[in-house]
């Protein structure tokens, strides 16, 4: 691993190092996340991008310590100098919703479909800041008009399936803030949104961000959202990340083959066949030697097949990239 | 050209608390023509997937009709309702709630093929790796379970099971949000290939505009359950009408840095569909209303050859 990535700064938040997040299913073992490392800073903004299936959600729930039962995770991740990994559950019970929250991919499936969505909220509440119900479904209510949910004193009271896919998006998110925690992460929490309550939500993390000092995992697949609310991203491909950089940098000078070819692969002009990246990615078990994305990249040499490319600095000491031509793109 | 979809007045009210109904779809009338791409947007909760379950027949309308093919789907049974399930198929907005957890892959994909007798039992395996194949996906996504997969992996899945009957007219409820961009232009491009071949039709709802501007052939703009704006693509992003159409396009993020816009923000509080503003729905937020806005309900009217707006300001 590279230099940079070992010392640890004061102003770190959170810092992931060598993520492994490894199956075991019958006789094969795969690794899904493999050798993730990242940092975040005071209420810093690190863009998580990449290829549907990567690892970004397995990334995050590592860091909630929320794996699937069947999951093995090895590595450090420490959070304000403290390693999550040697803590056990009922310590983690108390991080988890009051420290470190995350606004989970998938509405429908972490909601519980027998509460309603102000009692779920309230809940959080209750648990972390010891408020009575009624004070606590008083708060949710006043939760629900920030994230923008018309009607609140009648949404508090409905069950999920009363809901439209973007309220529960944002029952997600009122309940993910509840705490004010002071590291969120945020799994695609504005795919089910409209674009104009999106940058109302957005404008709210982000004024979260300055008045609580929250820092914030934004895992996005609408670079325009990146564009626009990250400082630095980080892009990850079969479970590794491949490039990482300031975000001005990743738009106007890419430098890992994958990072071009999403950028290529935006919608432009009408009428105009899209550029998607030739090809699909190997299944985990079935990765090449050398660079994982070989498969599909036009740049390839045969060198590129030897051994993988480490992720190393480029043109300065911010600049990441996995791929040994990364010079010459 | 021939119509395939046809919706004349529909309407969904729920039953709210205290009696008070919500109208989640009120009076929308639209049609699809056979191999178009008919695009769907609008505020959240503005009545998009009810919409979309209304077409499906998943829920009953409080009124209206529904034309498929030829076939009212309200009356549709035997022959004629077999014939609409495979014709129509739905990809829905949250795929991990419609795929069943306990299925492999290949049963899930496999059961569609066998009950509609588009496949023998010993072809099962191929047909269903050529899908997948399709939607970007490889071979050993076969045996696995559900939960085994990514949140993007599984929306293809349902997009490969909605197309492994051969239907005429696919309703996607955001059918891409959940996956990357270089899968979104694969897709893309597949769906435009099949709609090309076998002059596949779309019901498209999204809420990625470029997208929409890409793919689709005629938009819809719902607000608070109605239509407020329908055109043809082109126009649409060329020149949009309603004031709520303008400020929709001008929040669209965009994947470039160092550049500077204008976006309008709209004031006022989002308004809920159980409290309908008076008047124009919109006015409350609207950046141009002006004296009549909160008095006068403006209706769906012609501004343009082909275009239609529900606006004070082109009455
Ligand atoms: N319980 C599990 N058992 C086996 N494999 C799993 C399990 N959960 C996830 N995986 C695999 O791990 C990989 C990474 O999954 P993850 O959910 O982190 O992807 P992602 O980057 O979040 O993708 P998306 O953008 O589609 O949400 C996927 O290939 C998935 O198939
Ligand atoms: N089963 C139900 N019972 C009561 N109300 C419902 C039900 N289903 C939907 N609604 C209400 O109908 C309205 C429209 O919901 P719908 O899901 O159609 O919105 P949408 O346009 O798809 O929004 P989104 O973009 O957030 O998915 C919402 O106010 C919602 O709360
Ligand atoms: S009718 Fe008035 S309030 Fe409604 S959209 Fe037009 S200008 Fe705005
Ligand atoms: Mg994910
Ligand atoms: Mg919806």
């Amino acid at each position: 691993m590279s230099e940079h990535m070992n010392t640890w700064k004061s102003e770190n938040l959170l810092l992931t190092k060598d993520l492994k997040v490894i199956f075991k299913t019958n006789a094969v073992s795969i690794t899904a996340v493999d050798g993730v490392s990242f940092r975040i800073g005071e209420e810093d903004v690190l863009g998580l991008v990449g290829e549907s299936g990567c690892g970004k959600t397995l990334s995050a729930l590592s860091i909630m310590r929320l794996l699937p039962p069947n999951a093995s995770l090895s590595g450090k991740i420490l959070y304000k100098g403290e390693d999550l990994l040697t803590k056990n559950e009922s310590e983690l019970r108390k991080i988890r919703g009051r420290d470190i929250a995350m606004i989970f991919q998938e509405p429908m499936t972490s909601l519980n479909p027998v509460f309603t969505v102000g009692y779920q909220i309230a809940e959080v509440l209750m648990t972390h800041k010891a408020m009575s119900k009624k004070d606590a479904m008083k708060e949710a209510a006043g939760l629900l008009k920030a994230v923008k949910i018309p009607s609140p004193e009648v949404r508090v009271k409905e069950y999920p399936h009363q809901l439209s896919g973007g309220m529960r998006q944002r029952i997600m998110i009122a309940m993910a803030i509840a705490c004010n925690p002071s590291f969120l992460i945020a799994d695609e929490p504005t795919t089910a949104l409209d674009v104009t309550i999106q940058a109302q939500i957005l404008e709210l993390l982000s004024s979260l961000k300055q008045e609580h000092k929250m820092s914030l995992l934004l895992i996005t697949q609408d670079l325009g959202i990146i564009a626009e609310w990250a400082k630095r991203v980080a892009i990850m491909y079969a479970g590794r990340i491949v490039e990482e950089a300031d975000v001005r940098e990743i738009f106007i000078n890419p430098r890992h083959p994958y990072t071009i070819g999403l950028l290529e692969s935006l919608p432009k002009r009408r009428g105009r066949k899209l550029s998607p990246i030739p090809g699909q990615v190997p299944g985990l078990s079935e990765l090449p030697q050398g660079c994982k994305f070989s498969t599909r990249c036009r740049y390839i040499i045969k060198e590129c097949l030897n051994k993988e490319p480490e992720l190393i600095p480029i043109d300065n000491a911010h600049h990441l990239s996995r791929c040994i031509r990364a010079k010459e793109l | 050209m021939k119509e395939i979809l046809s919706v004349q007045s529909l309407k969904k009210y729920f039953s709210a608390k205290g009696g008070d109904s919500l109208k989640a779809v009120d009076d929308v009338s639209f049609s699809v023509r056979e191999g178009d791409v008919f695009g769907l947007v609008g505020e959240s909760g503005c009545g998009k997937s009810t919409l979309a379950r209304l077409i499906l027949r998943l829920i009953i309308p409080t009124d209206g009709r529904i034309v498929f093919d030829g076939m009212s789907v309200a009356d549709a049974h035997g022959e004629t309702l077999s014939k609409i399930r495979r014709g129509l198929q739905i990809i829905f907005q949250d795929p991990f709630a419609s795929l069943n957890p306990r299925k492999r892959i290949i049963d899930a994909i496999g059961e569609a093929l066998i009950v509609n007798k588009l496949a023998q039992r010993a072809e099962v395996k191929d047909k269903v790796a050529e899908l997948l194949a399709k939607v970007g996906l490889n071979g050993s996504t076969l045996y696995k379970y559900p939960h085994e997969l990514s949140g993007g992996q599984r929306q293809r899945i349902c997009i490969a099971r909605a197309l492994s009957v051969n239907p005429k007219l696919i309703v996607a409820d955001e059918p891409l949000s959940a996956l990357d961009v270089s899968i979104q232009a694969q897709i893309i491009n597949l769906l435009e290939d099949l709609h090309r071949a076998s002059n596949l039709s779309f019901v498209f709802i999204s809420h990625n505009l470029q997208v929409i501007e890409h793919f689709t052939d005629m938009v819809a703009v719902m607000y608070l359950g109605k239509i407020v704006e329908m055109s043809p693509t082109e126009a649409f992003f060329r020149e949009p009408l309603h004031p709520y159409t303008e400020a929709l396009l001008s929040a669209v993020p965009v994947p470039e840095v160092d550049r500077q816009r204008k976006r309008i923000i709209l004031e006022g509080d989002v308004p809920s569909p159980l409290h309908i503003p008076s008047g124009c729905p919109f006015h409350p937020r609207c950046p141009k209303r002006f004296e009549p806005c909160d008095k006068i309900v403006p209706v769906l009217k012609e501004a343009r050859k082909g275009r239609v707006v529900s606006c004070l300001l082109w009455e």
